[in-house]
């Protein structure tokens, strides 16, 4: 495991704070380039202003402290709720409200129109909502039998 | 309770979680009162999970989901809250000059809650430094956009967007609103319609005296009675010549309306689609909005040209039926009946099945379309990197999703007519067996027995006729419902109720707090500004700092999340829209020339404009002498398939276009980026002549052509950070005064390279 040539730490204010040899950077944001594809391949830290600082490759090759505060960053920044079950939607036609279970707990979104529902590939799909939060459906062959028939009413 | 009642009102809101209310009141200590509060939905995980955050004139108080008790921190100097939000997700921050004391998170959507509970708590903060305890006064803004609200209104209309009526599944009656001016002319094609199908019914009676009165006593031994049968026979003409007149009219007046009704559609849906928003072409596909208004107003039209009407002939002939068999001879009449509650339950049955199928083919169909709506335009891209193929691979993909579902539609669609060939055959077979069995009872003579199966043979033959109107219905009420979508979405930018007329405006702009989200992007945050008549302002910044932005929430393409902006004092969300856009004058980096001359391109903004208007706006925007090298001068073909211009050409035709109208504001969104420095020159003068008088706000990459601002404004990430004119700012040695040197270093080696380190989105989608 290689060392990387910074030092990464959480200060009083919740702030990841990133100091390599020339300078100190407070703020510093981890952002995935592949968040869907690869969330854990390729995580850049970048500054307030968006410079990026380092470039982690994969995460597990991080120190494990290190890899623990730039994940625990991760977590209260990302919300794209992967979709486990479709409980019911309020009609086919959109506008429509839709009640789902995520891995997330559950909750209920608008779909502002059918156009909403973006095929990532064959299986997955990502739903935006009215307010445009994101959720994911991995595979929608693997949701159950109920989800399946109303979701398909929408492709 | 009370005191929260109290408070419910102050706020005119009617959210408030009244689980939680006696939780509250219980922790309420006596003259404290409940100012704002946030229901969070979010926990520490990102999990969905509710909490509250109370600010009241004392203490912020906290509870979480999994808290057991409420987090206390008394209104102190030095407490900061704070809000940040990243892809869909706030973050609410609780400091202290030391440290953060808690973090909380919701979804975007409970921003502007957020930023009003921070509002409140800032508020008493100060309060707190001045030692006065004020609790603020009823709020009478929209709590969405800051808009001054009437005492009747609870949430401004602007901001009442979600609705959620799901369309009926008779979607189609609402295309009466597009019939309702023909109803005289439809009431004639009805009538028409009622005698030709009243024509056809009299050869099958006919049969029935031709059996019994001539055919059997002939075969029985008597000789035929020519002067009956010449009778019998001329009656079977008139009537099939009084049906085919009948018959041609009543088609002819039919399609004629809904041919009208098809035409108004168009129009009507196209109008409306021309009104939207600038936000609702951002997130459709052309080729599905062009899908929409050719391909489903002509099926509309055919299915109300063709299939209504046959249906309608086929419900009378089927009515008249009944009657006639019915009065010939009840029983074998309700033998011969029975199928039809059968075949009626099969259609329903089958009806839900295709409805979604067919709108799952249209889906499709729209999906293979955009391939091509994508692809065509790109195609220089798709040639220069040989992709041909890979395009070709999508395009089948497309086109083999859309064979699958055919497939599927098909599979339940073959069994449904063969069916119900079948339940006829079945039904001819009953008639003859009961048929038979009453004429052997001597109950009905075989003239009847012939008639019977001679009304019923067509009977059938319309029910599987009919069967297919359920195939076409659904496909009319999905392209209905696909029209009246576009038909019912209101524009996010809607006209004003009461509408403040501005004959006349002075240009002076002002921006009030203005905050745009696009989606859960925020891009821009609490600008404030004010620009008096006649004066040119110049927005700096990077790209995506949200000069764009600015310059389309003031032409109000979007409308402000929060904040107002105001025209001469006068919220722009008040004015007429078409009105107030006349005094906007708006020149774009690509200019874009409509199919047409030269001179109705300068004109588009004023039609009526005399020629000689026309040659002055060109004239001062140095265009005339090169439209007169054209061949055809000011006649010249432009535009798509029309004569070529150069870049600067086109843009001085733009500036024309602008000087035209007279406009008292302009906007120059680079109109100088996509020219290279000679013919930018150029244009220069002609921009010079255009910005004379006039309040102009102006975006240039090249910070030179911005040298005229009486101030620049320069934008960082959505907020405002320098104000000021150049030699000011240059004096500050601020963040312009490094744009401004960067770009100097590069100027010689290349234009562009300046202020384009982070350009991730092109013109096209960026805001």
């Amino acid at each position: 495991m290689n060392l990387p040539g910074y030092e990464l730490y959480r200060n009083a204010f919740g702030r990841l704070v990133l100091v390599d040899k020339d300078h100190q950077c407070e703020e510093v944001i981890p952002v995935r380039a592949f968040p869907i594809t690869a969330p854990d391949h390729g995580v850049a830290l970048v500054d307030a202003h968006g410079h990026e600082l380092a470039w982690v490759e994969r995460l597990d090759a991080l120190p494990e402290a290190y890899r623990a505060l730039i994940e625990e960053e991760l977590t209260s920044r990302e919300l794209m709720p992967e979709i486990q079950c479709i409980e019911k939607v309020s009609s086919f036609a959109t506008p429509s409200r839709w009640w789902v279970k995520t891995d997330r707990g559950e909750t209920a979104f608008v779909l502002k129109g059918e156009e909403d529902i973006r095929r990532l590939s064959l299986e997955a799909l990502l739903i935006t909502d009215s307010h445009g939060i994101h959720f994911l459906i991995r595979d929608r062959s693997l949701l159950d039998r109920h989800s399946r028939k109303l979701l398909d009413q929408f492709l | 309770m009370q005191q929260l009642a109290r408070c419910l009102h102050s706020h005119a809101m009617s959210r408030f979680p009244f689980q939680l209310g006696a939780q509250i009141e219980a922790q309420l200590a006596s003259g404290e009162k409940v100012l704002a509060w946030l229901e969070t939905d979010l926990d520490a995980r990102l999990h969905f999970s509710s909490g509250l955050i109370v600010v009241t004139n004392h203490r912020f108080l906290v509870k979480m989901a999994e808290d057991n008790s409420w987090h206390v921190w008394f209104h102190r100097q030095g407490l900061r809250l704070t809000s940040r939000d990243h892809a869909g997700v706030g973050a609410l921050e609780l400091c202290d000059e030391q440290e953060r004391l808690g973090c909380w998170h919701y979804t975007v959507r409970l921003n502007s809650e957020a930023n009003h509970l921070i509002a409140c708590f800032e508020q008493q903060l100060v309060a707190r430094s001045n030692e006065v305890d004020t609790i603020p006064d009823a709020q009478a803004h929209c709590r969405n956009c800051g808009m001054i609200l009437s005492s009747s209104q609870d949430t401004c209309p602007s901001c009442e967007r979600e609705a959620h009526a799901p369309p009926s599944t008779w979607t189609l009656l609402r295309l009466w609103r597009f019939a309702e001016p023909y109803k005289w002319r439809l009431l004639a094609g009805f009538m028409l319609m009622l005698g030709s199908t009243a024509a056809t019914l009299v050869p099958p009676y006919l049969t029935m005296p031709l059996m019994d009165n001539v055919l059997i006593p002939y075969q029985n031994g008597q000789p035929i009675d020519n002067e009956l049968v010449t009778l019998y026979l001329s009656g079977l003409l008139g009537a099939a010549l009084l049906a085919w007149v009948l018959g041609w009219s009543r088609t002819y007046i039919l399609a004629k309306i809904s041919e009208r009704i098809g035409a108004d559609l168009r129009t009507t849906t196209y109008a409306h689609l021309l009104k939207l928003s600038q936000a609702y072409f951002g997130g459709k596909r052309t080729g599905d909005l062009m899908a929409r208004i050719g391909t489903e107003t002509d099926r509309i039209n055919l299915f109300l040209s063709l299939h209504l009407l046959d249906f309608a002939t086929d419900v009378i002939m089927m009515t008249m039926t009944a009657i006639i068999l019915i009065s010939i001879n009840p029983w074998l009449a309700l033998v011969t009946l029975l199928p039809l509650p059968i075949i009626a339950w099969l259609i329903h049955l089958v009806r839900d099945r295709l409805r979604t199928g067919f709108e799952k083919v249209d889906r499709v169909w729209a999906e293979v379309n955009n391939v091509l709506a994508d692809t065509l335009p790109g195609i220089r891209v798709v040639k220069a990197f040989a992709q041909e193929a890979r395009e070709v691979a999508r395009f089948r993909a497309a086109n083999q999703r859309n064979l699958e579902i055919n497939d599927r539609v098909n599979k339940i669609w073959s069994l449904f007519t063969p069916t119900v060939t079948l339940l006829t055959e079945i039904g001819l077979l009953v008639v003859w067996i009961f048929g038979i069995w009453q004429v052997s009872q001597d109950q009905i003579t075989v003239g009847v027995l012939t008639a019977f199966l001679a009304y019923i043979g067509r009977f059938y033959l319309r029910l599987d006729s009919m069967s297919r109107i359920v195939s076409v219905t659904q496909k009319a009420a999905a392209g209905t419902k696909r029209i009246f979508d576009i038909l019912d979405h209101e524009s996010s930018v809607p006209e004003p109720v009461k509408p403040v007329s501005l004959a006349t405006i002075n240009g002076q702009i002002e921006l009030r707090n203005v905050s745009f989200r696009y989606g859960t992007r925020s891009v821009a945050q609490d600008i404030s500004l004010r620009i008096e008549p006649g004066e040119m302002i110049g927005l700096v910044g990077h790209s995506g700092s949200g000069k764009s932005t600015l310059i389309n929430l003031i032409c109000r393409f979007y409308d402000v999340s929060e904040g107002a902006i105001l025209i001469d004092g006068v919220d722009i969300r008040t004015l007429p829209i078409a009105e107030y856009r006349k005094h906007i004058g708006l020149v774009l980096q690509e200019p874009f020339l409509f199919f047409g001359t030269i001179a109705e391109n300068i004109a588009y903004g004023k039609p009526n404009a005399t020629r000689a208007e026309i040659v002055t706006a060109a004239r001062a925007a140095y265009a005339h002498e090169f439209i007169l090298r054209l061949p055809y001068g000011y006649d010249s073909l432009v535009g798509e398939r029309g004569q070529a211009l150069s870049g600067g050409e086109r843009q001085r035709i733009s500036i024309a276009r602008a000087l035209l109208i007279d406009p008292r504001i302009l906007i120059l969104d680079e109109a100088t980026s996509s020219v290279d420095s000679k013919t930018e020159r150029e244009i220069q003068a002609a921009l010079d002549n255009l910005v004379k008088g006039r309040t102009t706000l102006a975006i240039a990459h090249r910070l030179s052509t911005l040298r005229e601002a009486n101030r620049l404004v320069v934008l960082d990430r959505g907020k405002i950070i320098e104000i000021g004119a150049h030699a000011e700012l240059m004096a500050r040695q601020g963040f312009y005064y490094h744009l401004y040197q960067s770009q100097l270093q590069y100027s010689d080696t290349q234009d562009d390279a300046v202020g384009l380190k982070r350009c991730p989105d092109t013109k096209e989608n960026r805001l």
